[in-house]
Order: structure tokens, then C-alpha cells, then sequence
């Protein structure tokens, strides 16, 4: 995109009919670190790479719980996000609050939307900066949403959004369709695949990625840096030995001596990425 | 020309008797479960406590329905405190909470009369009354509601609280083992029954500990 006169104001048309302020948010999106959203016919995953400025900082918080039912990633302004995060949370409490129920998901993007919408309608305001993947369950099951700054959203099955999540769309639309029926550790696998997919040859460490989980019966949590480097140990094996498309069985019968081989898998993935200490993280 | 009086008052009284006590360790929260409405009974099996949080337990008699709206607004603020936070709130945290949210409708008050216990940031039971308006006060051990007459003075005996106004200030909680504890409360809670007519049908005894929150019912007199 390049600078044009109709680009100062959201407020400004341009002859062919777009509003430059607001693809330039969408910009910002993309500029941000990669998210990642999957869901079944139960669960819903979220997954993030977090990039820290340089190794002194922390990394920053990419993935909310909104409620026990509903959680978000952000990819873009991420004091945008949290922004926003915090509002969606108040939207849960107050529901909760008058209704004694759990805020069904679509209800809360639309509002999201809305609020987004605002913001390319007031010549005083600038768009939000961040794009969401709001995961969540209700009666109908499993749902995920990507709330885009225009005001826009729409339901994925599976979906990527930041730096290099075109790496992780091609992967997740070569898969899409066993989804739906996926189990809890298939969608994780996937979830983690995908998020290898846009590190572009970098190792994928627990201490680099957040990963997420709601499902029926299971409330919205963050899973802890040891469970996940476990599972990208199970898998990221089994890549190398049997290929790119691994079974689930591999994964289903490992699970039995998982004590036992996570330690040796702890101890190799140590060697394996003794090497990749050295270097830098790489710029977003 | 006499002041006119309301014919119509937004309050009602359910009845019903809550009771807690502070060990050293441990915290007793105890409540009736009859719920009444002038002379009858509404239900023999309603519960007055609720938890606020995870080493916090409140038991409110009075006004059912303010009870609940209070207990729905605490366990809001209590979300918000845990997103912005990270962490439960600690009992006195939520004690002064309530203190806060009582005297925030100070001129058309919760009829609530309420009773907090829970573990302190040092793992020591902390018990807390109040009156409708907000006013509380860090005890060992306090009653209230309709058979809180009763079972107050029968506390102060056997809980040997020393006065506040010794130097240097001693601590109220009981030395008393949580069984001890335990047995004091169904003790009270039968000679409660007897005389306050509010007060029967089932008891509801909460036991917050290190280990946890322990719940259990006894059968009380329901006449």
C-alpha cells in the first residue's frame, strides 16, 4: 500500500470505495506476532508465539480468559488488546450477573464488532489495532471467531492471523476437515504444528509459544510451559522418524508410557536445542 | 395531622441463625437452613452460606432476597479482583469489601446481617461480623440473626473471650481443636432450636482448614 490523499481521516472515502485508515489497522495485524485458533466438536484451542523484545524482557500477554467458556488471542496493538479483553470481560461478569448463564460467544464477538465499527465512523477515534481470535463454547458447542478492526467477523474452523500466518494456513487448510472430530491431544498436535509452521525453521520451544484450552467440561486455561514442551516433545519425534502426517495412534500409545519417554524426550530435545541457545529470536 | 406511615415495606424477615468460630488453624461457619416468612415456613432446606472465595465463606441471615443480591455482587467484584489481580482475594481483603459494598447502599441498606470467616494470609481463622450498614469488626467468634440472643451469651461463656481492653491486646481466637470446635456449634445450634422458633429443621456447618473447605449437615428439631 502506498500513501494517497485519502488516507489522513477514517473518516474519508476514497474514490474507489475503501477506507485506508482501516486497511492500514489491518496492517498492524499482520505486523504483529502469530495466533492461532482451532476448534472441534468440543474443544477449542488457542496458540501464540511470543516474541520478546530482546532476551532482558519479558514476553508479552497475548492470550486472555475471558470467562470460563470464552478465551481470546491477539495479534497486533496489544494494549489494544487488553483493552478490549478487559471490556469482554466485563460483558461476561454483567451477563453472568443479570442472566445467571454463561454469555453465549457469538452474542459477545457481535458486540465486539460493534465497538470496532464505532471506531471507523468518528472522526475523533482511530481504529483498534488488533485482530482476535475469540474461542469459545456454548450450547451449540464449539465455536471460533476472528474480529477483525474493521468491525468485520467471521467463524473459522481453524484459522492464523499475524507475522507469517500464511506458513500456518496453508497447514491448517491441508487439515482442516479431521477437525471436527479430533481429540483433545490430535487438536494441541495441531495447534503446535501450526505454530512451527510460522517460526520458519526455529526450533519450537515451550518457552516461545502459549497454548490454550476450553472444552465441554473443561474450563478455559492456560497450559503450563512443562505440559506443553512435553507434548511438543511427543510429537515433533515422531515427525522426524514417520513424516509429516503423523497418526494418532503413535500419539494414542505413547500415551501409556508417557512418564516414562517424556523424560527421555526431555533430555533430547535439551541436546537438540543447546545449539539454537546462541541465537538471537528473531525480529517480528 | 399524624406522619404518615408506609403501608408497604420493601423488606421482609426469613429468619434463620448463623454462627462462626476462629481457631488457630481452622474457621467453623454454621447456619440453619429454614427459611421463614412471619409465622410459616418456606422451605426447610435453603442454604444462608455462600463461598466468596477460597479461604472465605460468608453466612448472611435477614432478607433472603438482599442476601443473595449481596452475595451476586461480592462474587462479581470478586472476578474482577482475580482478572486484575492474578490471585483469590484474602479474607480480610474481602472483609473490608463487604464493608464497602453494605455502607455503599447505606441509605436503603442490604437487610442483611452477616457473618465472614475464612484463614487470614497466615493460615490463622479469622472471623468477621457486621452489622446492615457496613460497621465490622475482626472477633474470635460471633453470632447473628434471629437466635444470635440465644446463642451469643452461651458463646461468650464457654469461648472465654479476654477483654479488648487488656494490654497487651490478646488474641480472640479459641485454643480449641477444630472437632471441639465443631461439637461447640451443634451444641448451640440445639439449644437455639429449642426456644427461637426461626431457627431448626437442618444445620449447615463449613469448615474451612489448610487442607480445604469440608462441608456438613445436621439434623436439627423442625417444629
Amino acid at each position: 500500500m502506498f500513501r494517497n490523499q485519502y488516507d489522513t481521516d477514517v473518516t474519508t472515502w476514497s474514490p474507489a470505495g475503501r477506507l485506508f485508515q482501516v486497511e492500514y489497522a489491518m496492517e498492524a495485524v499482520k505486523q504483529g506476532s502469530a495466533a492461532i485458533g482451532l476448534r472441534s466438536k468440543t474443544h477449542v484451542v488457542l496458540a501464540c508465539v511470543n516474541k520478546a523484545n530482546s532476551e532482558l524482557s519479558s514476553h508479552q500477554k497475548k492470550i486472555f480468559k475471558v470467562d470460563d467458556h470464552i478465551g481470546v488471542a491477539i495479534a497486533g496493538l496489544t494494549a489494544d488488546g487488553r483493552v478490549l479483553s478487559r471490556y469482554m470481560r466485563s460483558e461476561c461478569i454483567n451477563h453472568s450477573f443479570t442472566y445467571e448463564s454463561p454469555l453465549p460467544v457469538g452474542r459477545l464477538v457481535v458486540q465486539l464488532a460493534d465497538k470496532a465499527q464505532v471506531c471507523t465512523q468518528r472522526s475523533w477515534k482511530r481504529p483498534f489495532g488488533v485482530g482476535l481470535l475469540v474461542g469459545g463454547l456454548d450450547e451449540s458447542g464449539a465455536h471460533l471467531y476472528y474480529n477483525c478492526p474493521s468491525g468485520n467477523y467471521f467463524e473459522y474452523q481453524a484459522f492464523a492471523i499475524g507475522s507469517r500466518s500464511q506458513a500456518a494456513k496453508t497447514y491448517l487448510e491441508r487439515r482442516f476437515e479431521n477437525f471436527v472430530d479430533s481429540s483433545w491431544d490430535d487438536l494441541i498436535k495441531d495447534a503446535l504444528i501450526a505454530t512451527r509452521e510460522t517460526l520458519q525453521g526455529e526450533k519450537l520451544r515451550s518457552s516461545i509459544c502459549t497454548v490454550a484450552v476450553m472444552g465441554v467440561g473443561e474450563p478455559f486455561h492456560i497450559l503450563d510451559q512443562e505440559t506443553v514442551q512435553q507434548l511438543i516433545d511427543k510429537f515433533e519425534l515422531v515427525v522426524e522418524d514417520e513424516g509429516p502426517a503423523a497418526e494418532p495412534d503413535a500419539a494414542a500409545a505413547e500415551e501409556g508410557a508417557e512418564e516414562g519417554d517424556a523424560a527421555e524426550q526431555g533430555g533430547d530435545a535439551d541436546q537438540g536445542a543447546a545449539p539454537d541457545q546462541g541465537v538471537a529470536p528473531m525480529e517480528i | 395531622m399524624t406522619k404518615q406511615q408506609a403501608n408497604w415495606s420493601p423488606y421482609d424477615n426469613n429468619g434463620g441463625s448463623c454462627v462462626a468460630i476462629a481457631g488457630a488453624d481452622y474457621c467453623v461457619v454454621a447456619a440453619d437452613t429454614r427459611m421463614s416468612t412471619g409465622y410459616s415456613i418456606l422451605t426447610r432446606d435453603y442454604s444462608k452460606i455462600c463461598k466468596l472465595a477460597d479461604k472465605c465463606v460468608m453466612a448472611s441471615s435477614g432478607f433472603q432476597a438482599d442476601v443473595k443480591a449481596l452475595q451476586k455482587v461480592l462474587a462479581a467484584r470478586h472476578l474482577i479482583y482475580q482478572q486484575q489481580h492474578n490471585k483469590q482475594m484474602s479474607c480480610p481483603a474481602m472483609g473490608q469489601l463487604l464493608s464497602n459494598t453494605l455502607y455503599y447502599k447505606r441509605f436503603f441498606p442490604y437487610y442483611s446481617f452477616n457473618v465472614l470467616g475464612g484463614l487470614d494470609s497466615e493460615g490463622k481463622g479469622c472471623v468477621f461480623t457486621y452489622d446492615a450498614v457496613g460497621s465490622y469488626e475482626r472477633v474470635g467468634y460471633s453470632s447473628q440473626g434471629s437466635g444470635s440472643t440465644l446463642i451469643m451469651p452461651f458463646l461468650d461463656n464457654q469461648l472465654k473471650s479476654p477483654s479488648p481492653l487488656l494490654l497487651p491486646a490478646l488474641d480472640a481466637v479459641t485454643p480449641l481443636s477444630e472437632s471441639e470446635a465443631v461439637d461447640l456449634v451443634k451444641t448451640v445450634f440445639a439449644s437455639a432450636t429449642e426456644r427461637d422458633i426461626y431457627t431448626g429443621d437442618k444445620l449447615e456447618i463449613v469448615v474451612l482448614n489448610a487442607e480445604g473447605i469440608r462441608r456438613e449437615y445436621i439434623e436439627l428439631r423442625k417444629d
